[in-house]
């Protein structure tokens, strides 16, 4: 039977043929128009293959978009709050981006060539963004989520597992630095970047290379604990790592359709990314620095240590009082720590200067009936887990 | 001869005396162990008796160390990583395998090729099982009430340990037949349990091999139903019953306590074996060495196991007579083996198809549960087992820092081994004969295993006593059958980890509940230490 092309319901990424084949459980989600698992045997296992071994995760649906152009430098520079204007050439960049009323937009990476050439990646589709706000710059933005293949090689062992594959002298790449290699005849970039927390490199290729990519990678780490890891995994590892995911623990500002929903950086936890003493203008400035000098930011993102193993999935987070002080957005019961940790946004001053005597209100599900938990909370680091293979150099090799 | 003062001395560096240490560290007392091996953690150790290869020399696989004592004390901020099993197998003669896995369904899936029934019936077991464990989860924290005391403390603790036994909110409400469950699975052999489920042996045999580990009881033994709830009470993240490597081997747990003792002050010195506890009217007041050191300290915490406190290190005449026949009698009957082997590559076991995670866990080859109870039957004679049960596995298929990639380190458990071994006791030629014998069995099963092995180690119940100090190599520190558990572990009116001796405590797997690398005697008795102390307690443990 022919079926028309025209229509696709979920695109396939060009590891389909290989990440179908590893899927054990046959579940799969819609990440950005494309099909990709959520599980493939174990969430628990798969999870572990990260902090223990190597996960391999298929990252092709992030939105992927090449900066090029005499402006392309100060063209970055303008779109993002952080100040990218002392960015080295082969390095990357955690950044968030705002509008112009300083509400953020969304997170990604930056990562530049040179000064004429970058790539941003990010969750959220940004390609109207990127046009409207080049007006003026000599820079051309275009879309390469579907022209370019990626696979985050994520774990402990992840640096022997991309050596064996043919990366040479990868220990030495330094966090957030990355190297163009050719490998079986293809070039590939790699990046010490990634969503987990732990060691680990994301893989940016021609998706012609994919099926080789991931075959030879698999082989490569055939005695280093490698596992395909799915949505769920990753879920699990980010939280730990603290990382804020945009429409989860934040809705994006073009998405938000009660305008109250909409956060600044400051009510996120990334004030740190927010440089106003950066020279130029960038959008969202003006908002943001009248924002830091009233001081009315209203929210803030925090990591919270529960009492008791019951996640506190969706919880309402409460003063003594009883009175409702904000809400978990991602929560999970650590297997590497042992720890029940939750992100919350939290009203203002709770979470910055009341650190304390706060309860999440948890209802755990048993056998079709709910416990009622009251679980007293404290605000911790939101950066959970961060060991210190992570950022070593050279990084560890199991040899 | 040196003179030392601490608020406390552990004697003994394995896993509960660390978790005590640990505790009492963190509640701001200044804490010193004293460990008579060069290196650290009694049981729980890896070490490297072959270059390239690690070991977990004794202990092997993690599950029962509870997670609130993992969360208070912080330890993977010192590195312990536990790596879950993906399944389990008991390899047939006839070619065929049985696996559990760590998906239910796939379980249910591959039992239902030897019985459809049992499939079934295997849910109905699981229930019945984890309502067990559930029960017996909450009384491992506590210290068990004095039945025979009048003090408030006792008659509500017992009320408190009645209650988990009727509790209708925890359980939604056990009721007398739930109960009734309960006292006959604490009583029961593993056989008569196993067969009120299932009709296949190749089932029974799998699943009661939880149930003789350990222990000097065999299947058909009253009492061996609780050794297998025992190791079924841990869990991995909330899978109950699940067991896990611990990443670096079983070394990593004591060693990642130990960063926790030091990063809250406190010392472990190795190297350092205590020979006596020196007494003064009835109390305990510190501990000579046999290098000649002595310390003194408010309170003695001892990790030996009871016979080894009270009948090598404390004087008879300072103890009760009635106490130390009680001592005496305990029963520690040695009944395990060990080898440790370094192989220079993965062995096969043409009887798992490759890739299936059921050989990713435990091993087994013992396929009836009459030939586990003749395995029994040789130990009783003072043989080791012709035809053994083993619990085999490669820790270095989920773990990569046991070995380098492509060589593999493998654990062989061995269930029965004798004690005082027959026609003239254990020699370095017996052990030798030992080792060859299990390699042999393992090999039936394995064409390939024989030209991989570099080297191994072969730990008989003697080994375990002298270089371990487990006496006769029981590595519970004590049987677990329910006259020597609960308020009467180690003997009766001794169960709180207080002793004869004033200021002296037990944290041993001794003491309640026991053992297995659970960290909960060492962390109820220092509680104790901490409520004589009038020192107030935090942490999700107490």
């Amino acid at each position: 039977m022919n079926r028309d092309l025209r229509f696709t319901a979920l695109k396939k990424t060009p590891f389909h043929s290989r990440t179908s084949l590893a899927s054990r459980t046959n579940k799969y989600y819609n990440w950005n128009g494309f099909t990709v698992p959520t599980e493939y045997s174990t969430t628990e296992l798969e999870y572990t293959a990260a902090r223990n071994g190597t996960s391999v995760m298929d990252l092709t649906p992030m939105c992927k978009y090449m900066i090029n152009g005499s402006d392309a430098n100060r063209f970055v520079d303008y779109l993002v709050t952080r100040d990218l204007s002392q960015m080295e050439d082969n390095t990357v960049a955690y950044i968030i981006w705002c509008n112009e009323d300083g509400k953020v937009m969304d997170d990604g990476t930056i990562f530049k060539f040179s000064d004429t050439k970058f790539m941003l990646c990010c969750a959220v589709k940004i390609y109207n963004w990127l046009h409207d706000s080049a007006e003026g710059f000599d820079v051309s933005c275009e879309d390469a989520t579907d022209t370019t293949a990626a696979l985050a090689i994520q774990g402990p062992t992840s640096c022997s597992t991309l050596k064996n594959y043919g990366a040479d002298d990868l220990e030495l790449l330094k966090p957030f630095g990355m190297k163009q290699y050719n490998i079986n005849g293809y070039d590939v970039l790699i990046s010490r970047t990634g969503f987990t927390g732990d060691l680990g490199y994301e893989l940016w290729t021609n998706p012609a290379n994919a099926e080789n990519m991931w075959d030879s990678i698999m082989e490569a780490g055939k005695e280093l604990k490698i596992r395909p890891f799915g949505m769920h995994a990753l879920e699990m590892t980010r939280i730990e790592a603290g990382f804020i995911q945009t429409n989860t623990d934040f809705m994006a500002a073009e998405d938000s359709l009660r305008p109250v929903r909409m956060r600044s950086p400051y009510e996120i936890g990334m004030g740190w990314l927010v440089h106003l003493n950066k020279e130029s203008y960038f959008v969202g400035k003006r908002a943001l620095k009248k924002e830091k000098e009233t001081g009315n930011s209203e929210r803030c993102l925090v990591g919270l240590d529960i009492d008791g193993d019951k996640p506190a999935v969706g919880s309402v987070i409460y003063n003594e009082k009883k009175e409702d002080i904000g809400i978990v957005t991602a929560a999970m019961w650590s297997p590497t720590m042992k720890r029940n940790v939750a992100l919350a946004s939290l009203k203002r001053p709770y979470g910055i200067k009341i650190k304390e005597n706060i309860f999440a209100e948890i209802y755990h599900p048993e056998e079709l009936e709910y416990k009622k938990i009251w679980a007293k909370c404290k605000v911790v680091k939101r950066q959970f887990f961060s060991p210190e293979r992570r950022n070593k150099v050279p990084a560890d090799l199991y040899e | 001869m040196a003179k030392n003062t601490h608020d406390v001395i552990v004697i003994g560096a394995g896993h509960n005396g660390l978790t005590a240490a640990s505790y009492m560290a963190k509640a701001g007392l200044d804490v010193v162990v004293l460990e008579k091996n060069e290196w650290i953690g009694g049981a729980a150790v890896s070490r490297e008796l072959y270059p390239g290869w690690k070991y977990s020399n004794c202990s092997y696989v993690c599950s029962l160390l509870r997670p609130e004592i993992m969360r208070d004390l912080e330890l993977y901020k010192y590195g312990l990583q536990i790596i879950p099993y993906e399944g389990s197998a008991t390899m047939m003669r006839n070619g065929d395998y049985y696996a559990h896995y760590h998906d239910h369904d796939m379980t249910i899936n591959s039992i239902r090729r030897h019985s459809h029934k049992d499939a079934e019936a295997y849910e109905r077991y699981s229930r019945d099982v984890l309502r067990q464990c559930k029960i017996i989860k909450p009384l491992l924290k506590m210290t068990p009430p004095d039945l025979t005391s009048f003090k408030p403390k006792d008659l509500f603790g017992a009320l408190e340990f009645a209650k988990h036994f009727a509790a209708k909110d925890e359980l939604g409400g056990l009721g007398e037949k739930e109960i009734y469950d309960t006292i006959r699975f604490y009583t029961m052999s593993i056989r008569d349990y196993l067969d009120e489920y299932f009709e296949s042996d190749i089932t029974k045999a799998h699943l009661a091999g939880s149930a003789i580990i350990g222990t000097a009881l065999g299947p058909c033994s009253p009492g061996s139903a609780y050794v297998l709830l025992h190791h079924y009470m841990g869990e991995v993240d909330g899978s109950v019953g699940a067991w896990g490597y611990s990443r670096g081997g079983m070394g990593s747990i004591t060693k990642a306590m130990t960063g926790c003792l030091n990063a809250h002050g406190g010392e472990v010195k190795p190297d350092n074996e205590v020979v006596n506890v020196i007494t003064k009217n009835g109390r305990a007041i510190g501990v000579a060495t046999k290098k000649g050191d002595e310390y003194y300290a408010k309170k003695i915490v001892s990790n030996l196991d009871v016979k080894r406190t009270f009948l090598k290190i404390t004087e008879e005449s300072s103890l009760p007579g009635e106490f130390v026949e009680r001592v005496k009698n305990f029963k520690i009957r040695g009944s395990s083996g060990k080898l440790n082997i370094a192989l220079d590559g993965l062995p096969e076991f043409p009887c798992i198809p490759e890739g299936d995670p059921g050989g990713g866990g435990d091993m087994h080859f013992t396929e009836t549960i009459e030939e586990m109870e003749g395995a029994y039957d040789d130990w009783k004679r003072g043989e080791w087992s012709r035809n053994p049960y083993v619990d085999m596995c490669i820790p270095s298929k989920s773990d990569p820092t046991m070995a380098a990639p492509g060589k593999h380190y493998m654990s062989v458990f061995i269930q029965y081994v004798p004690f005082n071994l027959a026609n003239g006791g254990w020699n370095e030629e017996r052990k030798q004969e030992f080792g060859r014998h299990i390699v042999d069995c393992i090999a039936e099963f394995s064409p390939n295993f024989k030209d991989l092995i570099n080297h191994y180690e072969v730990r008989t119940p003697l080994e375990l006593d002298n270089e371990v100090g487990l006496t006769e190599g029981n590595i519970f520190q004590g049987e677990l059958t329910m006259d020597q558990l609960m308020f009467n572990r180690p003997v009766p009116g001794y169960a709180q980890y207080r002793t004869p001796l004033k200021n002296m405590y037990m944290c041993s797997s001794s003491t309640h509940p026991g053992g297995g690398v659970m960290g909960a005697p060492g962390a109820n008795a220092a509680r104790e230490v901490l409520i004589d102390m009038n020192i107030p307690q935090t942490g999700n443990y107490y």
